[in-house]
C-alpha cells in the first residue's frame, strides 16, 4: 500500500442552476489569451445534448480513454507505436470547428457607422482570420436549455441504451445542466498519451499538469483526454488544461470556479487513496464494476492504522485531519450520492457528481403523486434513472436509485422536521440512514456553508523535497517568480525574439483584426 | 573569384552552419524552450494533413537518412558489398522514391499554407518561408537526378561523399573534392549547409525532440513532487 492524498471535487447537480459563472470567472483567469479563445477549462453543458467539442462522450469517435485488451490496461488511442505513428497527422483530433471558431462582434461599428436607412448591426468576426463569419455555427453552450432540434440533442452518448423516442416530446422532456472541467483522474490518459512525457500528476495533491517548457505540441493529449479537456493552444503551439488553481489550492483557498459558484454545488476535500491499487482497479472486465471499483481505491482517514501508513508515506498531519472533514469524502464514500463522471474510461477521475432529482413525471396527469410511502417511486422521476446512470456508473441503475433515494429521504425528513415538527425516523430507515448522518448530510449539501464545502489544507512545501523538511527545496523558490509563460523568470515581453513570436495580434480586447 | 567562393562554401561555410546549428539550437533550448514544439496547425485545418503531412514527414525522414547513410559511409566500409555504381544507382532509385513522396507531400501542405486563410493567417513568416526553402531544396534535389544518370560509375558520387567525410573529420583539402562538380550539386550543398544555419530559427527544432524516450518510457504514468 502506497498513500498519496488529492484534492477532489464533488458538484452537487442538484443545486445547479446553469449560470455559467463558473465557466465565465475561469474563462477570466486562465483562457483570455489568443490562442485559446475558444477553450474553456470549465464550462456548463445542457443535458441531454452532444455539447463541446461535439459528441465528446463518444470514444467510438475520439478514441480517447482506455481500454482492457488482453488483460492490459492501454490507451484507447493506440500501444506505443500505434501512438507514435499518428504524430504527423492525427486522425483523432478535433478540428477548431468541432469546438467553435472563436468570434467576437465588431462594437465599433455600432459608433462609427455612418447615416444610414437601417440601424447599424454588429456583425460576427472570426478571432482567427478576422473575416465576416455569416453565422457562428458551434460553442461551448450552443445547447443552452435545450436549445437546438432534439433530433440532433438526441445523439447523446447517454441515451444509447435508451428508447430515447419519447423524450423529444413535450411532455416527456427533460434537461439537467452539467458543469464539466478536467476530472483530475487518478489513472489519466493524457499523462499516459504525452510523448514528452510534459504532462504529470502530482503527488501531494494529485493535480494533474502541463509542464509548458517541457510540451512539444504533439497534441495526443488532446485525444487521449475522454473529456477532450485539453485544449491545443494554437498562438503558442502547446497544449492547456485546467490547473485546478493550483497556486489557490496550495494557499488553502478554492479554485475559482468553486469560490465563485452562486449555488454552493462545489465542495473541495482531501481524499486518501492507495496508489498501488490504481492499475488493478481501472482494469475490472465489466464496466459496471469500475464505480465500485474505485471507491476501493480510496482509504478511509478515520481508521487509525492508515493515518499511521499515511504519516509514514509523508502526508503532513494537517492533511490527514483534512481528510477526516472532507466534504468530498463524506459525499462519495461515506453517503454514496455522488459518482464519478464515465468510469467506463477507466480514467478513476476525481471530480464527482451529486445527480440531480427532478419532478415526479406522471404527477400532472395523475393530479396526485404516487405515493407508495414517505418515498416516492425513483423511477417516475423526469430524468431517466438510465440515463444518470450511463453518464455516472456506466449503466448501473442501483447506486444511482440508492443516492437519489437517500436524497428525497433527506428531503423528507427536514421538511418534516422543519415545517411540521415531526421526526419522520421510518424516512431514514428505508435508505439506511441515521438522524445524525441526516444531519451532517443537510449541513453540507444543503445549507453548505464556505467551511464546510472548502476544506483545503495549505500545500506543505517543505514535504515538496526529499526528506520532510527538506530546506532548500522549502526556500529555493523565495523571492523567485511566480506563474509566467515561457522563458523561465523573464519579465514576460510578448515581443518577437530571434527564435519566433506571436502570430497574431491580441483578439481578446473586442477589436476587430 | 571563383576559387574564392568553392574555398569559402565548401571549406569555411560548413564549419559556420555547423556552429550556427549546434549553438543556435543549445542557446534556444537553454534559453526559451516555451519557443520549442512541433507548432502543428491540425487543429485549425485538418484537411490536407493525413496525405500532406505523413508522405512529407515520411519521405523527408528517408531522404535525410539517405544522405547521412551515403555522405558518411566511407568506400572501404561498403567496397565488399557493391561497387560505387551499384550504390549510386540505388541512391538515384531511393533518391527518386523517396523525393516523390516528399514532393507530394509538400505540394499538398504548401497549398494548404499558402491558400488556406486560417493558416495563411497563422503563420509565422519563419514557416512560410521554410516550407519554400525546403520546397527548393527538394526540387533542386530532385535535379541531380537527371545530372548524376549522365555518370554513373559513382565518381561523382565518391567526391562528394568524401568531401562530407573530410569536413566532418576535420580534414584539410574537402574543397578539392567539390570545385569540378555541376553548379545543380553545388547549389544543393550549400542550400542544404544553410538549413542546417537558420535550423535554430525555425519550428524545424522539432526534429531535436523525437520522442523516442516514449517508447522506452516504462510506466505509462507520471506522478512527481512538485
Amino acid at each position: 500500500m502506497r498513500i498519496r492524498a488529492q484534492i477532489g471535487m464533488v458538484l452537487n447537480l442538484d443545486k445547479c442552476i446553469g449560470c455559467h459563472t463558473c465557466s465565465v470567472t475561469c474563462k477570466n483567469v486562465w483562457t483570455s489569451r489568443q490562442g485559446v479563445e475558444y477553450a474553456w477549462f470549465n464550462n456548463v453543458e445542457t443535458k441531454p445534448g452532444i455539447g463541446y467539442p461535439t459528441d465528446w462522450e463518444n470514444q467510438d469517435k475520439w478514441n480517447g480513454g482506455w481500454v482492457s485488451k488482453n488483460g492490459k490496461l492501454q490507451p484507447k488511442i493506440g500501444g506505443k507505436f500505434r501512438l507514435l505513428a499518428k504524430i504527423f497527422a492525427n486522425p483523432d483530433l478535433p478540428e477548431i470547428d468541432d469546438y467553435y471558431e472563436p468570434f467576437t462582434f465588431n462594437y465599433a461599428h455600432l459608433q462609427n457607422a455612418p447615416e444610414m436607412i437601417t440601424p447599424p448591426v454588429a456583425r460576427p468576426h472570426s478571432m482567427i482570420t478576422g473575416e465576416v463569419m455569416e453565422k457562428p455555427e458551434w460553442g461551448p453552450n450552443w445547447e443552452e436549455i435545450l436549445g437546438g432540434e432534439f433530433k440532433k440533442r438526441s445523439k447523446d452518448y447517454n441515451f444509447k441504451t435508451i428508447e430515447k423516442e419519447i423524450y423529444g416530446q413535450f411532455e416527456n422532456t427533460f434537461m439537467m445542466y452539467l458543469p464539466r472541467l478536467c476530472e483530475h483522474c487518478l489513472n489519466p490518459s493524457c499523462v499516459a498519451a504525452c510523448p514528452s512525457g510534459a504532462i504529470y500528476k502530482r503527488e501531494e495533491d494529485g493535480i494533474v499538469l502541463i509542464d509548458q517548457d517541457k510540451c512539444r505540441g504533439w497534441r495526443m493529449c488532446v485525444s487521449a483526454c475522454p473529456y477532450k479537456k485539453i485544449y491545443y493552444n494554437w498562438q503558442s503551439g502547446k497544449s492547456e488544461k485546467c490547473t485546478f488553481c493550483y497556486p489557490r489550492i496550495e494557499s488553502g483557498e478554492p479554485t475559482v470556479c468553486s469560490e465563485t459558484c452562486v449555488g454552493r454545488i462545489r465542495s473541495l476535500g482531501v481524499i486518501l487513496y492507495d496508489a498501488d491499487k490504481i492499475e488493478e482497479m481501472a482494469n475490472m472486465n465489466d464496466e459496471k464494476d469500475l464505480y465500485e471499483a474505485q471507491l476501493k481505491i480510496f482509504l478511509d482517514p478515520n481508521d487509525k492504522s492508515i493515518q499511521e501508513k499515511a504519516k509514514k508515506d509523508g502526508i503532513p498531519d494537517s492533511w490527514i485531519e483534512a481528510a477526516q472533514n472532507s466534504p468530498v469524502y463524506k459525499m462519495a464514500i461515506d453517503w454514496k450520492v455522488a459518482f464519478p463522471l464515465h468510469p467506463e474510461y477507466r480514467t478513476l477521475p476525481m471530480v464527482w457528481y451529486i445527480p440531480p432529482l427532478s419532478p415526479i413525471q406522471n404527477a400532472i396527469e395523475k393530479g396526485v403523486i404516487n405515493n407508495r410511502g414517505p418515498i416516492p417511486n425513483v423511477e417516475e422521476l423526469r430524468i431517466p434513472i438510465r440515463y444518470l446512470a450511463n453518464m455516472l456508473t456506466a449503466g448501473d441503475d442501483e447506486p444511482i436509485i440508492f443516492a437519489l433515494k437517500r436524497m428525497i429521504a433527506m428531503r423528507n425528513f427536514m421538511r418534516a422536521k422543519r415545517v411540521d415538527n415531526v421526526i419522520l425516523t421510518d424516512v431514514l430507515d428505508e435508505v439506511g440512514l441515521t438522524e445524525d448522518i441526516v444531519d451532517d448530510m443537510y449541513r453540507t449539501m444543503a445549507l453548505a456553508a464556505y467551511e464546510d464545502r472548502f476544506v483545503i489544507p495549505t500545500n506543505h512545501k517543505e514535504y515538496a523535497g526529499e526528506t520532510p523538511f527538506d530546506n532548500e527545496i522549502a526556500f529555493d523558490t523565495r523571492s523567485s517568480c511566480g506563474f509566467s509563460f515561457g522563458n523561465g523568470c523573464s519579465e514576460g515581453s510578448t515581443t518577437a525574439t530571434l527564435f519566433g513570436g506571436k502570430t497574431h495580434s491580441n483578439t481578446m480586447n473586442g477589436n476587430i483584426l | 573569384m571563383n576559387t574564392f567562393l568553392d574555398q569559402f562554401f565548401f571549406g569555411y561555410y560548413p564549419y559556420v552552419a555547423m556552429t550556427m546549428f549546434i549553438v543556435g539550437s543549445a542557446l534556444r533550448y537553454d534559453r526559451d524552450q516555451y519557443t520549442w514544439k512541433a507548432d502543428s496547425s491540425q487543429l485549425l485545418r485538418k484537411k490536407g494533413m493525413l496525405w500532406g503531412s505523413n508522405l512529407f514527414h515520411i519521405g523527408i525522414i528517408l531522404l535525410f537518412f539517405g544522405h547521412f547513410v551515403g555522405l558518411l559511409t566511407p568506400e572501404w566500409v561498403y567496397h565488399p558489398f557493391m561497387s560505387a555504381a551499384t550504390k549510386q544507382i540505388i541512391a538515384m532509385i531511393a533518391g527518386s522514391i523517396f523525393g516523390t513522396m516528399c514532393l507530394v507531400g509538400m505540394l499538398i501542405l504548401l497549398n494548404r499554407r499558402l491558400f488556406d486563410k486560417r493558416i495563411r493567417k497563422t503563420s509565422k513568416f519563419s514557416d512560410i518561408f521554410i516550407l519554400i526553402y525546403l520546397f527548393a531544396q527538394l526540387l533542386l534535389g530532385l535535379l541531380t537526378v537527371p545530372y548524376s544518370a549522365q555518370h554513373l560509375d559513382g565518381s561523382s558520387m565518391i567526391a562528394l561523399a568524401n568531401w562530407a567525410q573530410y569536413i566532418t573529420s576535420f580534414r584539410m583539402g574537402a574543397t578539392d573534392f567539390i570545385v569540378s562538380e555541376a553548379w545543380v550539386f553545388k547549389l544543393h550543398l550549400v542550400l542544404g549547409m544553410t538549413l542546417f544555419a537558420i535550423f535554430p530559427f525555425t519550428r524545424l527544432v522539432h526534429i531535436w525532440s523525437v520522442p523516442v524516450q516514449y517508447l522506452i518510457r516504462t510506466s505509462y504514468q507520471i506522478v512527481r513532487r512538485r
